[in-house]
């Protein structure tokens, strides 16, 4: 109660501090005003609160020393350099309003004349008398110009190679192991239910490839609706696609699984970073999101000691969309119709 | 005595080496016109003064390095056993056992934060208040610009530690830098020195640009900023005794100067009471990055909001021409938007003056109502920007209100298009309207007329 009072009271005296600035005038009652106004302070309670506050900021400061060295809390230590910075920049403020001269002084502004701008133009022409040949000099100098442009600017091509085709090639090959990509232990097929997803490297590649991390989830194998020729690429309903979105690059870490089909949305690939919902019963699609390629889906198969290997390299280009990219399968876009009509789509 | 002139009196010492005293005393009695909102730009300023002074010190501590990896023993526990890189461990380093090093880490991600802040709300009060008008465009091109790359070392500052939100961030980056047009290839490529995540280059790239490159165009920008802000005087409201010809106000020896150092200490007082007592990227809580890994939990700092609400919602569209892609998806919502924003606000005064035709130098600042239709469109532009930054933040809504994603982005797609119009039809009826009925409800309600009756009661008059 007593903080609302407080409240209310503070908004009443903004209120009225407002309400004391002069009202607007027009031009035509300016001469009424007295300017420059000059008032000398004399406030001697002000002064002393100046003269606490800056020796109550300067102990906190020093405080704040002796902290850094004997006991650096991060709270404690920020809490009292603030007070510290507080107090003596409540010092510099009050002073300037209570303890210092009060002035409103009129300046009046200098706009460039146009008498200077004629001597300007007519010194910078005199510089240029007597020359005969102006424009084949002009032709030189821009000759000149646009060669020492070029000689600055073409070694940026040094910071680095091509892309290339580095987006297609890949460590995935046939007979690829897949392996955690934490543990780098083989991914056992009877370790993973239906439903579950699993982030998985090559084994033996460089984690710093773009083309190795791969998101293996496994489904029901009825409801999948890979085009014809993937068909034996999902054994025991095991899919594999690339883990890089092709929207932006991030790694696609959500797996959306229904919890109970009637009502929720279909097994999807999510993307964290812009939400970019791939569906994976059919071959990863874009079915939500800003995403317009599907991922590259890797073939799998299942070895005799029943580990998950790749039957294949990965489908098409890994990553985001440049010139050079590959699709994957040409993207449907027909959401619902399952699956696709007609041979054009996964032609 | 055996004391020289030049010991007793140093200002005559410095004036006779310097030969500056008319220049300071010029500048002494330089007049500051006063109203709240001009002090908006001198945030901006003491942020970035802070942020030299802090990163100047974060910068002891931190190594740039990605390699080579090693294992992570402690003190944070989770991250035991952790490959990381020497970025990444140098920030972690900092952040446990260098005294005050946290503190000062968390004070200059702040500053960072405040600093687009207060250059954005003084972008707003120069547009609204048609400051930039002649001759001030340039000052506010030069202001313009200083956001921009502003954002773009605030981005560069996060990137740097190497944990999982500059990974994140950097293979964005690297993605919209790829969805350039034809390009986007060969650009990616020379920034990152190769495919992302490229051999370590772009890390040692960013931070010569983080705390050298960036940093120098910046002071440049903010010295001609405000040498020219300085060479035209300030700009001030219409009041009692002001013209077009001159200023009135504060002069800078001795209130204004102090008034303004007082501020520079509260601006950092705040920001070292945020880095003690408010917690802000939490690297150790992210963990170091490998590309296959991301999580929604880290978000981006809030002013690259914008750009994520619009490589969000934009729809999945690519241009593809003999089955290569010649626009990628990120470059609508990442490099485009952007550019638009950007090239916009700096062609704004040159717009305007064309427009109205007025291409007489204004040193009077306009009220916001006076000018409906300026009024109208900044409030809509800025809805326009505001509604793509707010569907950025739809995946945090889902996650802590459980708001269908799927749906917001639905609804954005449509506000994005619809709002704008709205609030543009809004801002300008109530600036007719405040015009019309000179009302001043910030200071208490429209003006009423009273009048004393014979018998000594006061009675209010309707028009």
């Amino acid at each position: 109660m007593k903080a609302l009072a407080r409240l209310a009271f503070l908004a009443g005296a903004v209120r009225a501090l407002r309400r004391r600035r002069p009202p607007r005038a027009t031009e035509d009652d300016a001469d009424a005003v007295d300017l420059p106004r000059r008032e000398l302070p004399n406030d001697r309670r002000a002064e002393a609160a100046v003269a606490i506050l800056l020796v109550v900021g300067g102990l906190l400061a020093a405080g704040f020393g002796v902290l850094v060295v004997a006991d650096p809390q991060t709270q404690l230590l920020g809490g009292v350099l603030a007070a510290a910075l507080a107090c003596v920049g409540a010092a510099l403020g009050l002073a300037s309003k209570r303890v210092v001269v009060q002035e409103v002084d009129v300046e009046e502004r200098h706009p460039p004349r146009a008498e200077d701008e004629a001597r300007l133009i007519e010194e910078l022409k005199a510089g240029g008398e007597g020359i005969s040949r102006r424009r084949v000099l002009i032709g030189a100098a821009g000759v000149a110009c646009c060669g020492l442009a070029g000689a600055v600017v073409l070694p940026v091509t040094g910071l680095g190679p091509a892309l290339g085709d580095a987006p297609n090639r890949t460590p995935w090959r046939r007979g690829k192991r897949l392996v955690d990509a934490r543990t780098q232990a083989p991914l056992k097929v009877d370790d993973l239910e239906i439903g579950s997803f699993q982030s998985a490297l090559p084994e033996g590649a460089s984690p710093e490839d773009l083309g190795a991390p791969v998101a293996v989830v496994r489904v029901d194998p009825r409801a999948l609706r890979l085009p014809p020729e993937r068909r034996d690429w999902a054994p025991e309903g095991f899919v594999a696609y690339s883990q890089i979105c092709t929207h932006a690059a991030c790694a696609v870490t959500l797996f959306r699984y229904p919890v109970y089909e009637d009502t929720s949305k279909g097994p999807a690939l999510v993307c964290p970073c812009h939400y970019s919902t791939f569906d994976v019963l059919r071959a990863a699609d874009p079915i939500f999101g800003p995403a317009a390629r599907p991922l590259a889906q890797l073939p799998l198969a299942i070895a005799a000691d029943r580990t998950l290997v790749a039957a294949g390299p990965l489908s098409g280009s890994v990553g985001p969309s440049y010139w050079g990219v590959k699709p994957s399968s040409p993207s449907t876009h027909a959401r619902g119709s399952l699956p696709p009509r007609g041979g054009a789509p996964w032609a | 005595m055996g004391l020289t002139d030049d010991a007793v009196d140093p200002v005559r010492f410095v004036d006779e080496r310097l030969g500056a005293s008319s220049l300071a005393r010029r500048a002494l009695r330089y007049v500051f016109p006063e109203h709240w909102s001009f002090l908006l730009g001198e945030v901006a300023l003491y942020s970035f003064a802070f942020l030299v002074l802090s990163g100047t010190y974060l910068a002891f501590f931190f190594s740039p390095d990605i390699e080579p990896h090693q294992t992570y023993a402690g003190p944070f526990r989770e991250l035991v056993g952790f490959s990381v890189t020497p970025a990444y461990d140098s920030v972690l380093r900092l952040s446990s056992t260098v005294p005050a090093g946290l503190m000062v880490r968390q004070a200059h991600h702040w500053a960072a934060l405040v600093f687009v802040v207060a250059m954005v709300a003084h972008l707003a009060r120069t547009f609204f208040t048609a400051a930039f008008r002649k001759p001030r465009e340039v000052i506010w091109m030069f202001g313009v610009l200083l956001l921009g790359v502003g954002v773009f070392e605030g981005f560069a500052g996060y990137s740097l530690p190497d944990d999982l939100l500059s990974g994140m961030g950097l293979g964005i980056a690297y993605s919209v830098a790829l969805a350039v047009p034809l390009l986007g290839g060969a650009l990616g490529a020379l920034l990152w020195g190769g495919e992302y995540p490229g051999s370590g280059v772009i890390e040692s790239r960013l931070y010569i640009a983080h705390v050298f490159v960036v940093p120098a165009i910046m002071a440049l920008l903010i010295v001609l900023h405000l040498a020219l802000v300085a060479r035209h005087h300030h700009t001030q409201f219409p009041g009692p005794g002001r013209r077009e010809r001159n200023t009135v106000g504060n002069p800078m020896w001795p209130g204004y100067a102090l008034r303004s150092l007082g501020l520079m200490l509260l601006v950092f007082a705040v920001l070292v009471g945020l880095g003690g007592l408010v917690q802000i990227n939490p690297i150790w809580q992210w963990g170091p990055y490998e590309i296959n890994r991301a999580t929604n939990g880290a978000q981006p700092d809030w002013y690259l909001g914008w750009l994520i609400g619009g490589l969000r919602i934009m729809p999945p569209l690519e241009i593809r021409v003999w089955g290569k892609t010649l626009v990628p998806n990120p470059f609508w919502g990442g490099a485009l938007f952007p550019t638009v924003v950007f090239a916009y606000l700096m062609a704004h005064p040159w717009i305007e003056s064309r427009l109205t035709r007025d291409r007489a130098p204004h040193h009077l600042l306009d009220r916001p109502r006076d000018h409906p239709w300026r009024t109208a469109f900044g409030a809509a532009f800025l809805t326009w920007v505001g509604s793509i930054f707010f569907a950025g933040s739809s995946d945090r809504l889902f996650y802590q209100v459980g708001i269908d994603y799927e749906a917001q982005v639905h609804v954005y797609r449509v506000l994005v298009v619809v709002l704008p119009i709205v609030v543009f039809v809004a801002t300008k009826a109530v600036c007719d309207e405040l015009r019309r009925t000179r009302a001043a409800p910030a200071l208490g309600g429209p003006p009423t007329v009273v009048r004393r009756r014979p018998d000594n009661a006061f009675e209010e008059l309707r028009e």
